[in-house]
């Protein structure tokens, strides 16, 4: 059995699909915090029959929930301080996502012009689709998934 | 301050006080002859247009106003590498309202957050022409009399028209709307328009591939041309061509009071046979694009002497 000590301060992010830990490290930009991380991967999980988890030791106001909401809102996120479990949050989508998407049509004018945010917007919460602030390009769950399994690999 | 970005930016009540207004600005134009007196309008087309850029100008210098402009990109500061929103905060500064045409997606936008004078978008790549949809609206409206309790048969290209999705979707707000959508095979509205749209609406709609089995149910026939480079190869576009060309003899099988309305530039889709008919009403819509443009600019200037949107 793999022991990892407790954290006083901080997020256990549970139920990570089993092989993308990796990425939502980066996602969340945790390489740039200056914070303890621990990274377990292919945990045996009976709801998910394997998983990751991610904990965190970091004030818990310096974590941006809004983009794990997007990155897949299914993770639970505990929250601790005092060494205690004090929240289990829910994730909801984010209303709108700046600069963690692009869009990729080539006609849109974020393809131009300088220094403009990547703006996305939720326009249908049930089936996850973002699309674009400018050219109303769709970003599905689908395009999500592909994107993030090509980053896997 | 208020913009123009998308047709669906004015209520339907909103929409109904522009629309009035046009009408009275097409009945009594003398009253709106100087209503802009000492307003100039900038004309920023990155990309050539004839018809609207003269419309928009047609429409300020009706009321009173002067207009400046660029015609395309490479007589504007954009051949240097300035970008939309530098462009629109010194345009700001030169005009009262600015008129804007890019070949990119959402330009429009990005030029009215920058900008200190309200943005009308007069095309944005394939995305939206807000004008159009209100040219098209305000036609039915004056010749009709309603915009709800009509069938419209859509004919042409419906895959790649923004004018009729935006029309889908501007006349989707009225009442017993029912729409016929002519087109081949390989044409058909997208998925999204079909789905999130008509279905997920439930709005009445049939697609057909015939003009002469769906002309003679219509109240209005909305024309587009069909490309023959859309096609996958030459021989279907032989086969089908005809069927997307209006004729002296299927205005025959139509009623007498359907309307005929075509966003212009015609090539060959309507034959100039047709033109004579009372029903063919596309030059028409021509002028009322005018009308609903002065209404417009009126009304995003705070002009409207009270009628405001």
């Amino acid at each position: 059995m793999l022991n990892i000590s407790g954290i006083h301060e901080g997020f256990v992010l549970d139920h990570i699909q089993a092989g993308m830990s990796m990425n939502i490290y980066h996602d969340l930009k945790l390489d740039d915090m200056d914070c303890a991380v621990a990274i377990i991967m292919n945990v045996r999980s009976s709801k998910m029959g394997k998983k990751d988890i991610i904990k965190v030791e970091c004030p818990i106001e310096e974590l941006d929930l809004d983009i794990l909401g997007f990155i897949d809102h299914n993770i639970t996120v505990n929250v601790i301080k005092g060494d205690k479990i004090v929240e289990k949050k829910r994730l909801t989508l984010p209303k709108q996502v700046k600069n963690v998407i692009k869009c990729k049509n080539p006609r849109c004018v974020t393809s131009i012009e300088q220094e403009l945010d990547q703006i996305f917007f939720l326009t249908d919460e049930n089936r996850e689709v973002y699309r674009c602030k400018y050219c109303e390009e769709k970003y599905s769950n689908l395009d999500k998934m592909s994107a993030r399994k090509k980053a896997a690999h | 301050m208020r913009h123009l970005m998308n047709p669906l930016d004015f209520t339907v009540e909103e929409l109904d006080v522009l629309l009035d207004l046009a009408n009275d600005i097409e009945e009594h134009p003398e009253k709106y002859a100087h209503a802009c007196d000492g307003k100039k309008l900038a004309t920023c087309f990155y990309e050539p247009s004839t018809r609207t850029r003269l419309s928009f100008e047609a429409a300020m210098l009706n009321l009173g106003g002067s207009v400046l402009g660029f015609a395309s990109a490479d007589s504007s500061s954009a051949a240097k590498g300035e970008s939309i929103s530098d462009t629109v905060r010194v345009i700001s500064c030169y005009a009262d309202i600015c008129a804007i045409r890019h070949p990119k997606e959402g330009a429009a936008l990005v030029a009215s957050q920058r900008s200190g004078i309200p943005v009308i978008n007069a095309g944005d790549g394939g995305h939206q022409h807000p004008t159009q949809t209100l040219t098209d609206l305000l036609t039915i409206r004056s010749l009709k009399g309603r915009l709800g309790d009509l069938t419209i048969g859509l004919c042409g290209d419906l895959k790649f028209g923004r004018t009729v999705h935006s029309l889908i979707n501007a006349l989707i707000r009225y009442e017993h709307v029912r729409f016929i959508l002519i087109s081949p095979e390989e044409l058909r509205v997208p998925d999204y328009i079909r789905e999130d749209v008509l279905r997920a609406n439930n709005i009445e709609f049939e697609e057909v591939e015939r003009l002469e089995d769906a002309i003679g149910s219509l109240d209005v026939l909305y024309m587009t041309r069909v490309q023959k480079e859309r096609f996958f190869n030459e021989e279907d576009y032989i086969r089908l061509k005809d069927y997307y060309i209006l004729t002296k003899a299927k205005m025959e099988l139509a009623r007498p009071d359907m309307l005929v309305l075509h966003p212009l530039p015609r090539v060959n889709e309507i034959s100039v046979e047709v033109d004579d008919d009372p029903r063919a009403v596309y030059f028409k819509q021509a002028q009322y694009g005018v009308y609903v443009r002065m209404a417009l600019i009126l009304t995003l200037l705070g002009l409207t002497g009270g009628a405001t949107c």
